[in-house]
């Protein structure tokens, strides 16, 4: 009720400012809420209420799963003032012309985003960039355009907030031997045990990180197969689906941890924070490094293009304010990475950011933002360093020309 | 004709509030699903257009029966898991509700377990069906029970993200749907039949077969209709229990919506509907609900 109000008022407001021609807005005192459409994982209560307590916006989360966001970028673009979506959902989004490029001008910042996704280097090294790799999607040609530019420009499509890369998690305890290779998730010892995520565009890729470390096929681009590389992958994954190697798929990130909590799974393909909720429950759970190189993903913040005034500036304090550290800190506890890094180190402990950024052992114990035991002193992060997890990225989550196509031919791995 | 029926305004005012809901909410979509499924698929747009690509795709390698495509192979196994829970729904609803109907004389008894059958339905579908998880799996309860009596050496894999625990878990969402026509269905039957064809030396089975089954066929056939299209539409329960991995025409559906190739999903509903119609109209064949009721 209250929120309905808020918002009439608020309209209000912005046609009345319209109207008087005033643009934009000065009238501070009136309060704002920005409607942040995102997934779940990434809309943490306690970064909108220190956002809220630091400027007076109100950030109003509108949580829905990732596909979920895409489609609503696309279909409703008036649903929403802040857009937190990945990367690969652009090549649908931006076509669509609903977003705003975001003027890097404004965004204090902007020349500190890390090169992860401005030139696709860390420490000067590239990194893999097969699939949808932030920089070939993150700068637009114009604030209203349609398509994506090859060089960097004053506008953005979408400011980074997190990022990872992805490997598989294996249930130490239960496995007793070490694991070094993508091509482990097929392998007959864990028929029955292992478990690959049921979202198309993200499980072909884990597939097709397994065809390569079994030495079956080398892709030109994982990220963009063609449908003859597709029908292959998809034959691999039938095979060891008919001798019975899955378990489960799973779907959303609470099915990945209760499989690996219950034991039902051994090995699958895994999220990091998902990971840290196995343990968090005290059962051992690692993020396993693997020589083939990580699944890498990042999302941003975008603007629909409808967005004018008032609200258009409070996306921006909120996107500066994100930026400044504190956010950024938040994250990196979590075991994200914050696109910021050097304001992010500024709010972190340096016990904090030596076992997290730096991959040295805890020289205390680790807790998580709400205070759970995450790792003991002495415990190094699985993965190492930010240059050795970051730089270990082999491709990025992807959208293919072939989607349809791809989508078609996981169907029929499912259905087999 | 009487009077008072010429004195109120005519008939189509009357049938016209139902008509314009049933015309918004029923007609208009379906015909945009007919309408979209005739699109060509695009990733981010919707085009108009008129083209029957999406029903080739849908089909496309079907012809060939030795190896079945994807959409004969979902729609087999829907097929088999609404057949499946259908008959066992069918056998546990009847036995219940003839429980209720003929052995419980009381209406008090009658009323309270009625009730005591409802009382699953409290909670949500969704829990239902979750709480088996910690029964069946690898380390559940009934794992831990048949390794502790001795009767299994090793877990027993089958119980969880499978075929059986698709169909357990539609059996135990969907009885009370069957249940509840032919409980209704008996209690309209007219007890002196029963004790006429006691009086003319009908034994207890020769009167459920001849009397009971004949006179509950219209709860009969209400409770299929209920479980075969709510199972054929079903994609959640088939997720979760079966481990995402068994295919459901839903659960395609599902997918491509999820991945905006609305043509191709609208095309798939299209099909989906035309089944399940030609299954509600072959169930019709067999007893004529509209005479009946």
């Amino acid at each position: 009720m209250t929120q309905d109000n808020t918002r009439r008022t608020l309209l209000k407001g912005t046609a009345g400012i319209l109207a008087t021609g005033m643009f934009p807005a000065i009238h501070a005192q009136e309060k704002v809420v920005l409607r942040y459409l995102g997934t779940a994982v990434n809309q943490d209560k306690a970064i909108a209420d220190k956002f809220k307590a630091d400027t007076g916006i109100e950030i109003q989360y509108v949580a829905v799963n990732t596909d979920e966001v895409t489609k609503r970028a696309v279909t409703s673009p008036n649903s929403f003032d802040l857009l937190d979506t990945e990367y690969f959902s652009l090549k649908k989004i931006v076509p669509t012309g609903n977003l705003k490029g975001i003027d890097t001008k404004k965004i204090k910042n902007a020349d500190k985003i890390t090169t992860l996704f401005t030139t696709g280097t860390v420490a000067g090294k590239a990194v893999g960039d097969q699939g949808t790799a932030p920089k070939k999607v993150i700068f637009l040609e114009g604030e209203k355009s349609k398509a994506f530019a090859k060089a960097p420009t004053q506008w953005m499509s979408l400011i980074p907030t997190v990022y990872n890369a992805d490997t598989l998690g294996i249930r130490p305890d239960l496995i007793k031997r070490p694991i070094d290779s993508w091509a482990e998730l097929l392998n007959p010892e864990f028929k029955g045990k292992a478990a690959i995520l049921n979202i198309p565009s993200i499980g072909i890729m884990d597939a097709a990180m397994v065809v390569e470390a079994k030495g079956l096929y080398k892709y030109p681009d994982k990220g963009n197969m063609t449908k003859q590389e597709i029908d292959l992958t998809i034959k691999t994954l039938i095979e060891a689906k008919k001798a019975g190697q899955f378990r489960s798929l799973w779907k959303d990130f609470n099915e990945s941890v209760n499989l690996m909590a219950s034991g039902e799974v051994v090995i699958q393909s895994m999220w990091s924070p998902a990971v840290t909720a196995v343990r968090v429950k005290g059962i051992p759970c690692t993020f396993q490094p693997l020589k083939e190189g990580y699944r890498a993903w990042a999302a941003g913040f975008g603007l629909p293009s409808t967005l004018s005034g008032k609200k258009l500036d409070a996306a921006y304090v909120f996107i500066n304010w994100f930026l400044d550290g504190w956010a950024g800190a938040y994250l990196n506890r979590q075991g994200y990475y914050s696109a910021v890094l050097e304001t992010a180190k500024a709010k972190m402990e340096a016990y904090e950011w030596a076992y997290w950024m730096e991959g040295k052992p805890a020289s205390q114990d680790i807790k998580s933002p709400n205070g759970e035991l995450l790792a003991k002193a002495g415990s190094t992060r699985d993965g190492g360093s930010y240059e050795q997890r970051m730089g270990g990225i082999a491709c990025w989550n992807a959208l293919m020309d072939e989607n349809t196509y791809m989508v078609q031919k996981w169907n029929e791995f499912v259905a087999a | 004709m009487s009077r008072s029926h010429e004195a109120g305004p005519p008939a189509w005012l009357q049938a016209l509030p139902f008509a314009a809901v049933f015309v918004f909410f029923f007609v208009a979509p379906l015909v945009l699903v007919g309408a979209v499924s005739l699109w060509p698929t695009s990733d981010y747009e919707l085009k108009p257009g008129f083209v029957f690509d999406n029903y080739a795709t849908i089909f496309a390698g079907c012809a060939n029966l030795a190896e079945p495509c994807v959409t004969l192979k979902t729609y087999w196994s829907t097929l088999r898991f609404s057949l499946a829970a259908w008959a066992v729904t069918l056998v546990l609803g009847f036995a219940i509700a003839y429980f209720l109907a003929f052995h419980v004389r009381s209406t008090a008894a009658q009323t309270l377990l009625f009730v005591v059958c409802t009382i699953p339905f409290w909670t949500s579908n969704v829990i239902r069906m979750v709480s088996w998880l910690p029964l069946l799996g690898r380390n559940g309860l009934v794992n831990q029970a048949l390794l502790g009596l001795g009767l299994a050496d090793q877990p027993v894999e089958w119980l969880l993200f499978s075929n059986f625990s698709v169909v357990l878990t539609f059996v135990h969402l969907y009885t009370m749907f069957m249940l509840v026509p032919i409980f209704n269905s008996m209690m309209r039957i007219d007890r002196s039949l029963l004790e006429a064809a006691e009086d003319a030396g009908a034994s207890g089975w020769q009167t459920l077969w001849n009397v009971i089954v004949p006179l509950s066929r219209t709860g009969i056939l209400i409770g299929s209709i209920f479980v075969i299209t709510i199972v054929m539409g079903d994609f959640v329960t088939v997720g979760v229990m079966g481990g995402q991995q068994i295919a459901s025409v839903g659960k395609i559906i599902q997918v491509q919506t999820s991945y905006l190739q609305f043509p191709l999903a609208a095309a798939n509903a299209v099909v989906l509907l035309a089944v399940v119609l030609s299954i509600i109209v072959a169930l019709n064949r067999m007893v004529d609900l509209r005479r009946e009721l």
